[in-house]
């Protein structure tokens, strides 16, 4: 029986991660999920929101925006738009990109794509949120 | 014989074009490395994805994505990815090429192209071909948002029953020295028809239709920006192996030009000597 499993995490430009976890837990469209060895296989589309892995012990945390995921017996392969580690994250530039557009969908000027300003805004609270985890 | 200093020029010009091909070689070379890298980044990810999307679709009983509803092929869409810009040994040229005999295989249906790239559009447009589209200047490194622009219009013609095949064509990059031209199909998205085997113990959240959904435009959008990618790699690739032999060739005509510029030079000093004496020699005759 496993007692890790192999995380890999790709994006478009780059494998941002390949290493084994003891447990994780996803932003899943119906809600978070957490996976552990041996769960059933699974694929599951991803929100944009934080990812936390635990491996060797420690607890870690990656932002992603969006994506999807496929777990087998001993595997979780996670194909995201774009990721990124805490300490890759410019805290700065996120929390502007929260404030444009959380201003946007407040005022609601006409023509606003509200689903591209809503998933702005989760995008950049996301990145705050494995930010703030890490500290 | 052509005089000394005819051959000086020559010699002067074929230099001056050899700095041409020797900067160009090393601003290739410098490109290439870029787009190289991008190239095996964005591997993985390509790798994964379609693994991922063998295993949904071999566990998916109905192929009911509108991207993989199979039409009877009345109207057939090629995406021609080629550069910008000559002097790049035969790179347009072969992909060119690639299209064309795969067109001219399919007698039974309208042909129509998106060109990319200016060579591939200029050629089109020269054998007055349909183009549905055309995109101009794609970047030395390509970017995600180029290849949605490109995504979006062919997505819209197949959906809208423009074309109801849509082929990839673009030069495979192997190495820095070698190219392949490839044809894929992007439209609708080609899958093995499985036997039910009951493969499908996959838990799906969503619905296997919405995860589809979401994964199918993902699909598309990747193996295009692979595409583009593969083939700026390999543009610079064969940009730099051409223009590498042109300065070796540049290097071998000089070698030439010179020698023969020194024979023309020692006949005519020669020459000189000969008329000298020969002029003296009539003076003390006299």
């Amino acid at each position: 029986m496993a007692k890790s499993l192999k995380l890999d995490v790709v994006t478009p430009d780059r494998t941002l991660l390949s290493t084994e976890i003891a447990s994780l837990i996803v932003p899943a469209v119906e809600g978070y999920l957490g996976v552990l060895p041996n769960h059933a296989p699974m694929i599951l589309g991803l929100l944009p929101g934080a990812v936390k892995y635990r491996s060797d012990g420690k607890l870690n945390f990656l932002s992603i925006s969006g994506g999807f995921m496929e777990i087998g017996p001993d595997r979780v392969t996670l194909l995201a738009d774009c990721a990124e580690k805490a300490n890759e994250i410019d805290r700065e530039r996120a929390q502007a990109a929260k404030g444009r557009a959380a201003q946007r969908l407040k005022e609601r000027p006409s023509g606003l794509d509200v689903q591209r300003a809503e998933l702005a805004l989760k995008r950049a609270l996301a990145r705050l949120q494995v930010t703030d985890y890490s500290k | 014989m052509p005089g000394v200093r005819d051959i000086k020029r020559r010699i002067r010009s074929v230099k001056s074009t050899q700095q041409i091909t020797k900067a160009m070689e090393m601003v290739a070379a410098a490109k290439l490395r870029r787009t190289q890298g991008a190239v095996i980044a964005a591997r993985p990810y390509a790798e994964k994805l379609e693994e991922v999307l063998g295993r949904i679709v071999a566990s998916t009983q109905d192929k009911v994505h509108p991207f993989m509803v199979k039409r009877p092929v009345k109207s057939v869409g090629f995406i021609l990815v080629t550069g910008d810009r000559g002097l790049a040994g035969g790179y347009n040229a072969n992909v060119i090429r690639k299209t064309m005999v795969e067109v001219a295989r399919i007698t039974d249906a309208e042909k129509g192209f998106i060109p990319v790239g200016r060579k591939g559009r200029d050629y089109l447009r020269r054998r007055q071909r349909n183009m549905t589209a055309e995109f101009i200047g794609i970047n030395d490194v390509p970017t995600v948002l180029e290849a949605k622009e490109i995504v979006d219009v062919a997505v819209k013609s197949y959906l809208d029953e423009t074309y109801d095949e849509i082929y990839l064509v673009y030069q495979e990059f192997v190495s820095a020295l070698t190219q392949r031209p490839v044809i894929k199909q992007l439209l609708p998205i080609p899958y093995e028809e499985q036997e039910e085997t009951g493969t499908s113990e996959y838990l799906y959240e969503p619905a296997p239709a919405q995860v589809l959904d979401m994964l199918l435009p993902k699909y598309i959008l990747n193996k295009v920006f692979q595409g583009l990618t593969e083939a700026k790699a390999s543009e610079h690739g064969a940009r730099m192996s051409a223009m590498g032999s042109a300065t070796k060739n540049a290097d071998e005509m000089i070698g030439k030009l010179v020698l023969s510029f020194n024979r023309a030079r020692q006949a005519a000093i020669t020459r000189e000597i000969t008329e000298i004496v020969s002029g003296a020699d009539a003076l003390k005759a006299q």
